[in-house]
C-alpha cells in the first residue's frame, strides 16, 4: 500500500535514503573493505594465503564441524519440533523455552560451560580421560560448540509451520492405517520440506561463522583446532593483515554462496504455497 | 440390536467436561447427525468413536465388541475431517488411493478402486488435480472418496458442509445424503447447523455442554422437544417468563419459564381476530424485517418480545401498529423436562392452522 500524499512521500523517501546508507556504510562498504586488503597485496599473496596448509585445514575443520552440527541440529530441530507441536506434555514450555537458550546467552559463556564440565577442571573430565576421549581444546569441543550455538535454527522455523498445519493429515493418514514412518516420510515431511531446509541453512550460516564459544574450546592449535574464524583472529593479531583479510574473503563467498540458496528456497516455498 | 453404541462416556480436557455421562446407541444403516452448539463436545463424541481420542471412562461397542482398547486404524472406520485434511502434496488419486497402498492392495486392485469411487463422487478427469487446484466442493468429495476407499463399515463426518459457501452447500447435502443413502454405510456427521441436521440425517442427536439432551428423528425432536434447553435450540424460539399470564395458558403458571415459536403465533391487526376473542392477545409491532420468504416481526406483548413470520401477500404491517396476538401453543419447562400447553381457550374452536 503507498502512502500519496506529499508527507507520505518524503517519508518515504527519507526511509527508504535512510536504510539504503546505513546498509551501504554497515554491510557493504565493509565487505568491499574486506575484499580490497584482500587484494592488496597482490594475487600472489591471496593466492599463496588462501591454498595455505593452515587455511585449508582450518577450511576442513569449518566445513566439518558445520556438516556434523548441521546433521545433529536437523534431527533435533525436528525431534523438538514434532514433540512440541503435536504432543501435548509435562514441561512442553520449559523445552519451548530451553531451544531458545543458544539465542539468548554468550556463545563465550557456552564455551566455558563446557570448559566447566569438559575441562581439566570438570566434573566429567575424569571419567572422559580414562577412555581417552579429549573434548577441550580438541575437535569434539569445536563441533560441541557449534551445536550449542546452532540448535535454535531448525526447531524455531519448523514450530510455527507445524503449529499452523495442525494434525488432521496424519490423523487422516493414522486412520488408514499408515505407520509413523509412513506418516513422516508421507505426509508431515513434503508439508515441512521448505521450512526444514530454510532452518538448515540458517543453521549452516552461524554453524560457518561462530567464533566466540569455539574460541574458548578450541586451544587455537594451528592445523589442529583452528576454524576459519579462529584463523583469522590469528593472521590478524599477526599483523598479517593482507592475509588475515584473505580468508575472511573465504567466509564472505560461502556467506554470499548461502543467502542466494536462501532466496531460493524462499522463492520456491513461496512459489509452491501460492499456487 | 444396535450397530453402534456409547455407555456410560465421560471425557476432560482439563477443566472442560467434553463427554458427560453420554450414552447413545445408533442401528446399522443410519445416518445420525449430532448436533449441538460449539464447544457443546459433539466432535469429541466423533473423534472417540475414531479412536483418536480415548474416554476417561466407559465403553465405546462397535458390532457387538468393545473398542475402546482397538487401534484407531483398526476399526474399519472412514472419517471426513471438517477441513477435509486432503494431503497436499499427492494428487486427488494419490489421497484416495493412500488407505490402499498402506494396506499393500495390489496395484491393479487400488487402480480400479480409485477410478470406481472417482467416477462416484463425479470428480472423472480431476484424478491428477492437487487439492489446492480444487474448489471446495471438490475436495469435500475428494475426502469422502478417500474414507470410502477402504470399504469402511462406519463413517464419520466432522462439520463437512462447513467450509463451503452457502450455495454449494445445499447442493452437496443432498448429494451427501443420496450417496449414503445407496452406499447404505452407517454414518455420523457432525453439525451445528440444526437446518442441515434436520435436512440431512434420519436421527439427530442433541448434545450440550457434553450431555446428549434427546435423540430422535427430526420430526421428533422438533415437535416433542425433551428438554428446555432442546425446545429453545430447536427452531426459532423466544424465551418467556410468566407465559401464564397469557390468555388460555393459565396452566403455565406453575412453570417458571416457557418457549414460544414463530409458528406458534399468528399475526393480525387489532380488530382481525374477532373470533378467537378470548384467547388473542394485543401487542405492538416493534420491528419488521424482511427474512427473503417472509416478513419477521417481532412483537411486544406485555413483557415478552415475540417473534412471529408473517406471508408477503398479507397486507403490511408497520413498527408501531396495534396487533392482536393468537399463540397457539407454548413449551414449558420443568426442572430437566419440557411439556406442550395447548391454548385452553382455542381447544373448542374451529382448527387452527
Amino acid at each position: 500500500m503507498a502512502l500519496k500524499n506529499e508527507d507520505g512521500s518524503i517519508t518515504r523517501a527519507l526511509l527508504i535514503t535512510a536504510s539504503l546508507l546505513f546498509l551501504f556504510i554497515m554491510l557493504i562498504l565493509p565487505l568491499c573493505i574486506v575484499l580490497y586488503i584482500a587484494l592488496r597485496s597482490g594475487w600472489e599473496t591471496y593466492k599463496n594465503t588462501v591454498t595455505d596448509f593452515y587455511t585449508l585445514k582450518a577450511l576442513q575443520l569449518t566445513l566439518s564441524s558445520t556438516l556434523v552440527a548441521v546433521v545433529v541440529n536437523t534431527l533435533f530441530g525436528l525431534f523438538a519440533a514434532w514433540a512440541i507441536t503435536k504432543f501435548s506434555f509435562r514441561g512442553k514450555k520449559f523445552l519451548t523455552t530451553m531451544i531458545d537458550v543458544p539465542f539468548a546467552i554468550s556463545p563465550v559463556i557456552a564455551g566455558l560451560i563446557f570448559i566447566l564440565t569438559f575441562g581439566r577442571i570438570g566434573w566429567a573430565h575424569e571419567w572422559l580421560d580414562s577412555y581417552n576421549i579429549n573434548i577441550v581444546f580438541a575437535v569434539p569441543g569445536i563441533i560441541l560448540a557449534v551445536i550449542f550455538v546452532t540448535f535454535p535454527f531448525v526447531a524455531r522455523e519448523l514450530i510455527p509451520v507445524l503449529n499452523a498445519q495442525g494434525s488432521d493429515e496424519e490423523e487422516a493418514a493414522a486412520l488408514m492405517g499408515a505407520n509413523g514412518f509412513v506418516i513422516f516420510f508421507r505426509v508431515t515431511l513434503p508439508n515441512i520440506k521448505w521450512a526444514l531446509l530454510y532452518g538448515v541453512i540458517l543453521c549452516t550460516a552461524r554453524a560457518m561463522g561462530e567464533f566466540g564459544a569455539v574460541s574458548v574450546l578450541s586451544g587455537h592449535l594451528r592445523g589442529k583446532t583452528n576454524t576459519l574464524p579462529l584463523h583469522v583472529e590469528i593472521l590478524y593479531n599477526e599483523y598479517k593483515y593482507s592475509q588475515a583479510f584473505a580468508v575472511s574473503s573465504i567466509l564472505v563467498i560461502m556467506a554470499v554462496i548461502i543467502l542466494i540458496a536462501r532466496n531460493i528456497v524462499e522463492y520456491k516455498g513461496k512459489k509452491e504455497l501460492g499456487l | 440390536m444396535k450397530y453402534l453404541e456409547l455407555r456410560n462416556i465421560n471425557k476432560s480436557f482439563g477443566e472442560y467436561k467434553a463427554s458427560d455421562d453420554a450414552s447413545l446407541g445408533i442401528e446399522k444403516g443410519r445416518l445420525i447427525g449430532l448436533l449441538g452448539p460449539s464447544g457443546s463436545g459433539k466432535t469429541t463424541i466423533l473423534r472417540m468413536i475414531a479412536g483418536l481420542e480415548t474416554p476417561d471412562s466407559g465403553d465405546i461397542i462397535i458390532d457387538g465388541r468393545r473398542v475402546n482398547d482397538v487401534d484407531a486404524s483398526k476399526r474399519g472406520i472412514g472419517f471426513v475431517f471438517q477441513n477435509y485434511a486432503l494431503f497436499r502434496y499427492m494428487t486427488v488419486f494419490e489421497n484416495i488411493a493412500f488407505g490402499l497402498k498402506v494396506q499393500h492392495v495390489k496395484r491393479d486392485a487400488i487402480k480400479k478402486r480409485v477410478g470406481e469411487l472417482i467416477s462416484l463422487v463425479g470428480l472423472d478427469g480431476l484424478d491428477r488435480r492437487y487439492p489446492h487446484q480444487l474448489s471446495g466442493g471438490q475436495r469435500q468429495r475428494v475426502a469422502f472418496a478417500r474414507a470410502l476407499a477402504p470399504n469402511p463399515h462406519l463413517l464419520l463426518l466432522d462439520e463437512p458442509f462447513a467450509a463451503i459457501d452457502a450455495k454449494v452447500r445445499q447442493e452437496l447435502r443432498k448429494w451427501l445424503r443420496k450417496m449414503i443413502e445407496s452406499l447404505q454405510i452407517t454414518s455420523i456427521f457432525v453439525t451445528h447447523d440444526q437446518e442441515e441436521a434436520v435436512e440431512v440425517a434420519d436421527e439427530i442427536v442433541v448434545i450440550n455442554a457434553g450431555r446428549i439432551e434427546q435423540s430422535g428423528s427430526p420430526v421428533e425432536i422438533y415437535k416433542q422437544p425433551a428438554t428446555p434447553f432442546v425446545a429453545r435450540f430447536i427452531g426459532r424460539s423466544d424465551v418467556i417468563d410468566n407465559a401464564g399470564l397469557l390468555k388460555g395458558f393459565e396452566a403455565a403458571k406453575d412453570f417458571s419459564q416457557a418457549v414460544i415459536r414463530p409458528e406458534f403465533i399468528r399475526v393480525e391487526k387489532s380488530g382481525h381476530l374477532e373470533k378467537y376473542v378470548r384467547s388473542i392477545e394485543e401487542g405492538t409491532v416493534e420491528e419488521v424485517s424482511f427474512r427473503g420468504d417472509c416478513l419477521e416481526l417481532k412483537v411486544r406483548v406485555g413483557d415478552a418480545l415475540l417473534t412471529a413470520n408473517r406471508p408477503l401477500e398479507k397486507d403490511e404491517l408497520r413498527a408501531g401498529d396495534r396487533v392482536s396476538v393468537l399463540i397457539r401453543r407454548i413449551y414449558v419447562f420443568d426442572g430437566d423436562a419440557a411439556r406442550i400447553l395447548e391454548n385452553e381457550n382455542m381447544k373448542n374452536q374451529a382448527v387452527y392452522i
